[in-house]
């Protein structure tokens, strides 16, 4: 079914994920069934623990989660398939922001705009307690780590709204406190 | 760093602070793409509005909901406007230069290393930890926005109600994201168009 990547084959490559990045609303990982469908199903290029290990890996690491991209293009076709993948999947995207942002801030004031912002404000509130939701529902679900997971979880809460400590200090505090074993 | 000062002060109008120049914008996005273990959304917030006062909660916020509804990485979208709105096109691409450099180094060296690794319990472990702080400052950043709603010319009724909405719609019903924010942000727009257009005229 499947034939190894060749240099040839770059150019589709690319161009795919550049299609992709216009269909990325709401981020990156929303295209992850696409990509999918494409690297291992269509041309099998990964197979299906590829896959998983690139998105994985992507949101254990630090920084944003589009990042699974370039591990992916990295699995597929070593370094110049992850600079295809992250320059494909982000080119169009960018552009697209830039000129809607300024296209935006200059008519700030005009009552359309307001409109916009003042009238998508909750549900962007909303959606972050949603965010919120689902990164804790793990340990919620898990009996294992609840007591210890729940507990982090309030104590963060608190640190942000009571100080005005950076978050690295209970990032790290986390990641000492689950090495022992106690989350 | 203040911290005698009430850290919960209601910003309002423009932002106090603003970066010195495009690689002040470069090292600040490193600096927290860096501690965004589970997402970076939370530590920008915490960085650039709580602790910089490079923005406004409202301005942050209007950023944001522009951010998640164009195509592309949330956060990546949002550097690209802030670093715009202050040195444009070299701060845009300084700051999303920050925002991917670092990180993806280290993305690719792990995937590079990943079978040595994997499996390691400590490690398992520590990575359940950073997740249950990454939970927690999402849902203290969502608290820490709330009260920019007060503002809002539509009123905390309808605040509530599409705030609610999208909670339902999308923790409860699981619908995609794909559709709950084209509904609901048409119908926001509506909403607001028309508060505002009543504001105008009572003035």
């Amino acid at each position: 079914m499947s034939e190894a990547f060749v240099l040839a084959d770059l150019p589709e490559f690319f161009l795919r994920f550049l299609t992709l990045s216009l269909l990325s609303i709401g981020g990156a990982m929303a295209t992850a069934p696409e990509m999918h469908r494409y690297l291992v199903r269509e041309q099998g290029w990964l197979d299906e623990s590829g896959f998983t290990t690139a998105v994985a890996l992507a949101q254990a690491a630090p920084g944003p989660n589009v990042l699974f991209v370039p591990v992916l293009g990295y699995q597929v076709a070593g370094l110049v398939g992850a600079a295809a993948a992250l320059v494909g999947i982000l080119l169009p995207s960018t552009l697209l922001s830039l000129a809607v942002s300024r296209w935006g801030s200059r008519r700030r004031d005009t009552p359309a705009v307001r409109a916009f912002t003042s009238g998508l404000a909750p549900m962007t509130i909303g959606l972050l307690f949603v965010a919120g939701w689902v990164l804790a529902l793990p340990f919620v679900r898990e009996p294992d780590h609840r007591l210890g997971g729940i507990g982090l979880i309030a104590l963060t809460i608190a640190v942000m709204l009571k100080t005005r400590l950076g978050p690295i200090w209970l990032i790290l505090a986390g990641g000492l406190v689950g090495a022992l074993g106690a989350v | 760093m203040p911290t005698d000062q009430d850290p919960i002060h209601t910003s309002s109008g423009s932002a106090p602070a603003r970066p010195q120049s495009p690689a002040d914008l470069f090292l600040t996005f490193t600096v927290l793409a860096l501690q965004g273990f589970g997402g970076v959304l939370a530590v920008a917030q915490r960085e650039l509005v709580d602790r910089k006062q490079w923005l406004t909660r409202e301005e942050f916020i209007e950023s944001y909901s522009l951010a998640q509804l164009l195509p592309g990485p949330n956060v990546v979208n949002l550097s690209l406007m802030l670093g715009d709105r202050f040195f444009g096109l070299r701060g845009a691409l300084s700051a999303l230069a920050g925002m991917l450099t670092m990180p993806l180094v280290i993305v690719i060296v792990l995937a590079a290393f990943y079978n040595q690794f994997a499996g390691h319990a400590a490690i398992a472990g520590a990575l359940r930890g950073m997740g249950a702080v990454s939970a927690g400052l999402m849902i203290a950043m969502a608290c820490r926005l709330l009260p920019t709603l007060r503002a809002n010319p539509m009123g905390p009724l309808w605040c509530a109600l599409f705030a609610g909405l999208a909670i339902a719609l999308v923790a409860v019903l699981h619908l995609p994201l794909l559709w709950v924010v084209p509904m609901l942000g048409v119908a926001g727009w509506c909403v607001a168009r028309i508060a505002i257009a009543a504001e105008e005229r009572n003035r």
